[in-house]
């Protein structure tokens, strides 16, 4: 816990809507489109934060608390996230636990506030949510368990600020494979493709857009932004393993860092860019492969 | 120690009052609820004391019983189980006062406290209990109390058979205890605890097992669990509190016991008590996703938990197996933190949906819905016990299952365990568990508090009285303070979890380096997310302020008539998962579909009947029934000759310890 | 280093066989399991047969690179099939299998790995989930064809342990194995092809028809 750490958490709270208009602006410029501005969440925020508020009458307290628990669900596991080589703001042993169920409990505020409104579309995304995400968090769980073998380490901030390119040479076919099964989930669990459709609101493809239906004004602003900030924290670990250069040097650590998730994020945007979504009887086929890859990453990191 | 004796004597003489005031429901109410709230607070006292100071007491007296000594004694681990039976049962008294209410003068009441308190008072003793024999008279009269209290509506057929169903299992695992006690007893020429020494590794093995299938037909382990989810349903609401609560936990402190008693265990304990703890827990909320009644669910879910109270008490084994103090401490300890933990939840959920049957008439949840603007205390408190046995932060639930996690991390670094495979086992079967477990009681809350109401049954539903409401709101307060108290919940737990580790109480946990506050950062994660709720919360009242804020009916995308009907059921949440395991849940489909060019009614119905009573229990007792029917022939009923059995068996026995002198 | 990325990407066509429900991604997976397999013998064989490794490894890869997918390619075609539809065991259950049949290959593996000298774990488990993923793929899946890839799977698999225990082959009996195997595939095409002419399908579990 140093200064360093506050100044990431203020550049990521401050950068995660940058991050979904790459992607939307990668995606849109694939497609031959011009796409939205890079800024377009933002001014999507600050619009809907100065509109009103449509309540629906089914719906109770609950409803209401939803977006603010889901963010600051998502900002407690903000908090526990590393950046580059330096820790994060809070970090402790077995902190990866705590770091899943943050996001497991903006899950599960935000189905609730889905099944509040008392709309069939609500259910069925929020059916097919938990259903998803259930499959979703082994796969990451045991990736994580993998990392923490490969580095003998037990926090965030120690795991992976610790994979270096000595342990990419060491264990490198599993740490692939753990990054592989963690993209799988970073798609499924942000709704991107080829898991769900963020761009259509039509009940066929629709799992995390379905949900939001009903909110409007700033309880809206409220779950978009705490959607950006979901995706930054999964992609910051992702780009921790993925990039084992650690200079030691704050600055460069972080040019580092944000020019690895610019990447991910073009990336992102070219699988979503390039691919379908999948038929959702084949969504579980996929998280069960993702699961598959982990398994057998940890199998190697063992034996 | 003595205020124990006296909470047990409170309860006993309350419960005599009771029955003896049976023609008056109004004073027989009073005398139960009084003597189980009295003994409650009574009792707590010294638990607390124990757990807080850490010194032992004892209390010994001979008993004409042959073998056995009315030997008492208050240590750590039981006061661990004390302090939630002592504050479940005098909560889920003062429930049942007003619960029962609409059943005076039409069932027996006065003989249902009776029970109630004499139950209590089997638990007390079973707990406290040094003596073999002292146990097993205990333990047979917390089972035969709660068959009566289970079979309280015994003009139902499915009351009635889960009744029998549940004799017949918890006296089959009691006839594994009595091998087990006599076992123990042969070795240490005593029934007494104290006298359990050293034994050779064969009779310590044969124990164990013993001890696993005879306390985990109590406890309710897989697949011995298959009388839990019928006989709690079928008991009133405040009974099903305390017996989901308490009662199971009473097989989980003998298998405790008797691993203190025991010691030095081999790896192949942890190794089944991981595996009976992975496919409790994870085949228990499969099964639990696909109920539609709220209390078997519920059920099914204590079968969950229990699993993960296995998978700690395995991971401690191996911790203590393979030399690795403090991965068994970490075990220990969330297992014995699940213990109380799941007594608090579980009993608050059990009373929220007793208030839910009772003021609906139904338990079936796709009826329900809306019970939240209806009823708001029991759906707040039913959320916050939601929350919590789906282990998200910032809930107790969280705190235990964190310390199990943790000690299967350190087992699994290259520096801990030789064979992680456990380890990894209980990592990733709590991921799944946690996974399914939030779906499950998302769609346990979601359907019958929040929605509309999908029938009339939930339209007149009303909120409970204070006297109902009162206990699951401090349950409720009691979850939330053990979460955000978690470092100093884990502390009190230390002389606990030094019992069974076999280490000082000053030990545990020094090998983290920081014994003194082990969660401490996790608390400041919780405060500082509360304090980011709140926050939240005040900037969107601010910035609505001056706002529209309207109110319209729900999205229906312009459909012509919606009704509340049209909402998700609780089966179409669950369709996901019951589809994934259908190899396992087998569940039935019954439906009649709409025919013709104006189409009648037409239903659907799902049922998932228990897949090891199917395809397990039930074929090998009709096996058994079918060989001993050649046996019938014995009973004839004739009256002099089944005297003349007597005689003969009489004489016979005379004439062999004659020829023997 | 590199010997232990070609055991991971055997597993992972292992994987994607079982997970995979397109007949001609599953004929390609087998097909590069071959080519993957016919750099073995020049990487584990001692140099005194290093030109007869050359040309083992020329030939498995013509035959299993190039060959079988042709022929296999082709009956798939003949019989117009191009997807296994309803598998007796569903695919998200498949890879659950799998994944327990990658534990259990792993723990035969370290059980095994002190029969021969510097014989890594990693290979014998590739090796064995290999056979497993053939015959789970011959008893849970109801295509002719799935069922020959199932067999090919297991050939390699067998292949494979073969050689990382003996370390070398004598190549006559190598050579026997390959032609075995090719004359195998070559005669099942022809079945396959007879079965869909007159049954219209070529589902095995209802051939039960045939019994008198």
């Amino acid at each position: 816990m140093n200064a360093i750490s506050w100044i990431h958490m203020a550049v990521a709270l401050v950068l995660a809507p940058l991050l979904l208009g790459a992607i939307n602006r990668t995606k849109a410029r694939i497609a031959g489109r011009a796409g939205a501005p890079l800024l377009q969440l933002y001014f999507d925020l600050w619009k809907l934060l100065r509109k009103g508020a449509v309540y629906s009458r089914a719906t109770t307290w609950v409803f209401r608390a939803g977006p603010p628990i889901g963010l600051a669900a998502v900002l407690g596991a903000l908090l526990l996230t590393p950046f580059g080589k330096s820790g994060a703001v809070l970090a402790f042993g077995g902190d990866l636990v705590l770091f899943a169920y943050w996001l497991g409990l903006m899950r599960f505020v935000t189905v609730l506030a889905a099944l509040d409104t008392g709309s069939s579309f609500e259910g069925m995304g929020a059916g097919r949510e938990v259903f998803f995400s259930a499959l979703a968090e082994p796969a990451f769980l045991l990736g994580m368990l993998g990392l923490a073998r490969a580095t003998d380490a037990l926090s965030l901030s120690t795991i992976l600020p610790g994979i270096s390119a000595a342990t990419w040479l060491a264990a490198g076919p599993a740490l692939a494979l753990i990054a592989a099964a963690w993209l799988v989930v970073l798609l499924a669990e942000n709704a991107r493709i080829p898991v769900d459709d963020p761009n259509t609101h039509l009940e066929l493809t629709m799992i995390h857009e379905v949900m939001v239906l009903d909110h409007g004004g700033p309880d809206l602003a409220l779950i978009l932004y705490g959607a950006a900030l979901k995706l930054w924290v999964m992609s910051a670990l992702l780009v921790s393993l993925l990039t084992p250069i650690r200079y030691g040097v704050a600055w460069q650590d972080a040019l580092v860092f944000l020019g690895g998730m610019l990447i991910l994020a073009v990336g992102i945007g070219l699988i979503e860019g390039a691919m379908a979504r999948l038929r959702l009887t084949r969504v579980p086929q996929l998280l069960m492969g993702a699961l598959a890859l982990a398994a057998l990453a940890l199998m190697l990191i063992i034996k | 120690m003595s205020l124990v004796l006296i909470a047990i004597g409170l309860l006993v003489a309350s419960a005599l009052a009771a029955f003896l005031l049976a023609r008056a429901p109004r004073l027989a109410t009073l005398c139960g609820v009084g003597g189980a709230m009295l003994a409650g607070l009574a009792g707590l006292i010294p638990s607390l004391r124990i757990l807080l100071t850490g010194a032992n007491e004892s209390f010994v007296m001979p008993w004409s019983m042959p073998g056995g000594s009315l030997h008492i004694g208050l240590d750590a681990v039981s006061a661990v189980f004390l302090i939630p039976i002592f504050l479940i049962t005098a909560l889920a008294a003062l429930y049942g006062g007003s619960y029962l209410r609409p059943f005076w003068g039409k069932r027996a009441i006065g003989f249902s406290w009776f029970c109630f308190n004499l139950l209590t008072a089997c638990l007390i003793l079973v707990v406290v209990a040094r003596n073999g024999l002292l146990f097993l008279m205990a333990w047979e009269g917390m089972s035969l109390a709660s068959f009566f209290l289970v079979v309280f509506e015994h003009d139902k057929k499915e009351a009635r058979e889960a009744g029998w169903l549940y004799l017949v299992a918890t006296h089959l695992g009691a006839a594994f205890l009595l091998i087990f006690f006599a076992l123990l007893a042969r070795e240490a020429h005593s029934f007494d605890f104290d006298c359990i020494g050293a034994m050779p590794q064969t009779i310590a093995n044969a124990a164990f097992l013993l001890a696993v299938i005879g306390f985990g037909t109590k406890a309710g382990f897989m697949p011995l669990h298959v009388w839990l989810p019928e006989a709690h349903p079928a008991a009133p609401s405040h009974v099903s509190a305390v017996l989901s609560g308490i009662m199971i936990k009473t097989g989980i402190y003998g298998l405790v016991r008797t691993l203190i008693l025991l010691g030095n265990p081999p790896v192949w304990w942890g190794w089944t008590l991981v595996g009976i703890g992975l496919s409790s827990g994870i085949l228990g909320v499969v099964y639990a996703l696909a109920q539609h009644d709220l209390k078997r669910l519920l059920a099914y879910c204590s079968v969950e938990n229990i699993g993960i109270i296995a998978l700690g008490l395995g991971l401690g084994v191996l911790g203590l197996s393979m030399g690795h103090p403090l991965v068994a401490q970490l075990g220990f300890g969330g297992a014995l933190l699940h213990v109380v933990n799941h007594a608090l939840f579980k009993g608050l959920l059990f009373l929220g949906a007793g208030a839910v049957a009772h003021s609906t008439g139904t338990r079936d949840m796709d009826r329900l819905g809306g019970l939240a603007k209806i009823m708001p205390w029991t759906a707040l408190t039913f959320i916050i016990g939601s929350a919590a046995i789906a282990g998200l932060p910032p809930l107790n639930g969280f705190v235990g299952e964190f310390l199990v996690y943790y000690g299967a991390l350190i087992a699994c670094l290259p520096g801990g365990m030789a064979n992680p495979l456990p380890a990894v086992g209980i990592v990733a079967g709590l991921a799944l568990i946690g996974g399914l477990a939030a779906a499950c009681f998302a769609k346990a809350f979601g359907i019958v508090f929040l929605g509309e109401p999908r029938t009339d049954a939930a339209r007149q539903a009303h909120e409970c009285g204070w006297s109902m409401r009162l206990p699951m709101i401090i349950l409720a307060a009691a979850c939330v303070l053990i979460g955000f108290g978690a470092p100093w919940a884990v502390a009190a737990l230390k002389p606990a979890i030094a019992d069974l580790a076999g280490v000082p109480a000053a030990q545990v946990f020094s090998a983290t380096g920081r014994s003194m506050m082990l969660l401490m950062e996790v608390t400041i994660g919780f405060a500082a997310a509360a304090g980011v709720v709140v926050l939240l919360g005040f900037i969107r009242r601010r910035l609505l302020k001056n706002r529209p804020v309207r109110f319209a009916p729900t999205w229906g995308c312009g459909y012509a008539a919606p009704t509340p009907r049209m909402q998700y059921t609780g089966s179409s949440f669950a369709l996901w998962f019951v589809d994934a395991f259908r190899w396992i849940l087998r569940t039935e489909r019954h439906r009649s579909l709409p025919q013709g060019y104006f189409p009648d009614a037409a239903f659907m119905t799902t049922e998932t009947p228990d897949g090891f009573r199917e395809l397990i229990f039930r074929p090998v007792f009709a096996q058994i029934r079918w060989a001993l029917a050649s046996l019938r022939w014995i009973q004839h009923g004739r009256l002099q000759v089944y005297i003349l059995y007597i005689a003969a068996t009489l004489v016979a026995l005379l004439i062999w310890y004659a020829s023997c002198l | 280093m590199g010997l232990e990325t070609l055991f991971v990407f055997l597993v992972l066509t292992g994987l994607v066989l079982l997970g995979s429900s397109l007949l001609r991604s599953s004929i390609r997976m087998v097909a590069m399991q071959g080519a993957a397999l016919s750099f073995l013998p020049l990487l584990v064989m001692e140099s005194s047969w290093a030109g007869r490794a050359v040309f083992l490894a020329a030939l498995t890869m013509g035959l299993k690179g190039i060959v079988f997918p042709v022929l296999l390619n082709r009956s798939m075609r003949e019989a117009n099939v191009r997807r296994e539809m309803e598998p007796l065991v569903g695919y998200s259950l498949s890879l659950a299998l799998g994944i327990a049949l990658l534990i259990l290959a792993f723990w035969l593996a370290d059980r095994l790995h002190e029969i021969g000298v510097g014989i890594s774990t990693l290979s014998l488990a590739a090796a064995f989930f290999m056979m497993f993923t053939g015959l789970f793929l011959i008893i849970a899946r109801r295509k002719a064809l799935t069922q020959v890839l199932g067999f090919l799977a297991l050939e390699n698999g067998i292949y494979s342990f073969g050689l990382t225990v003996v370390g070398h082959i004598h190549w006559l009996v190598e050579l026997g194995v390959l032609l075995d195997v090719f004359v195998a595939v070559f005669i099942m095409g022809i079945a396959i092809d007879h079965i869909s002419r007159e049954f219209d399908h070529i589902n095995v579990d209802q051939l039960d028809q045939l019994k008198g």
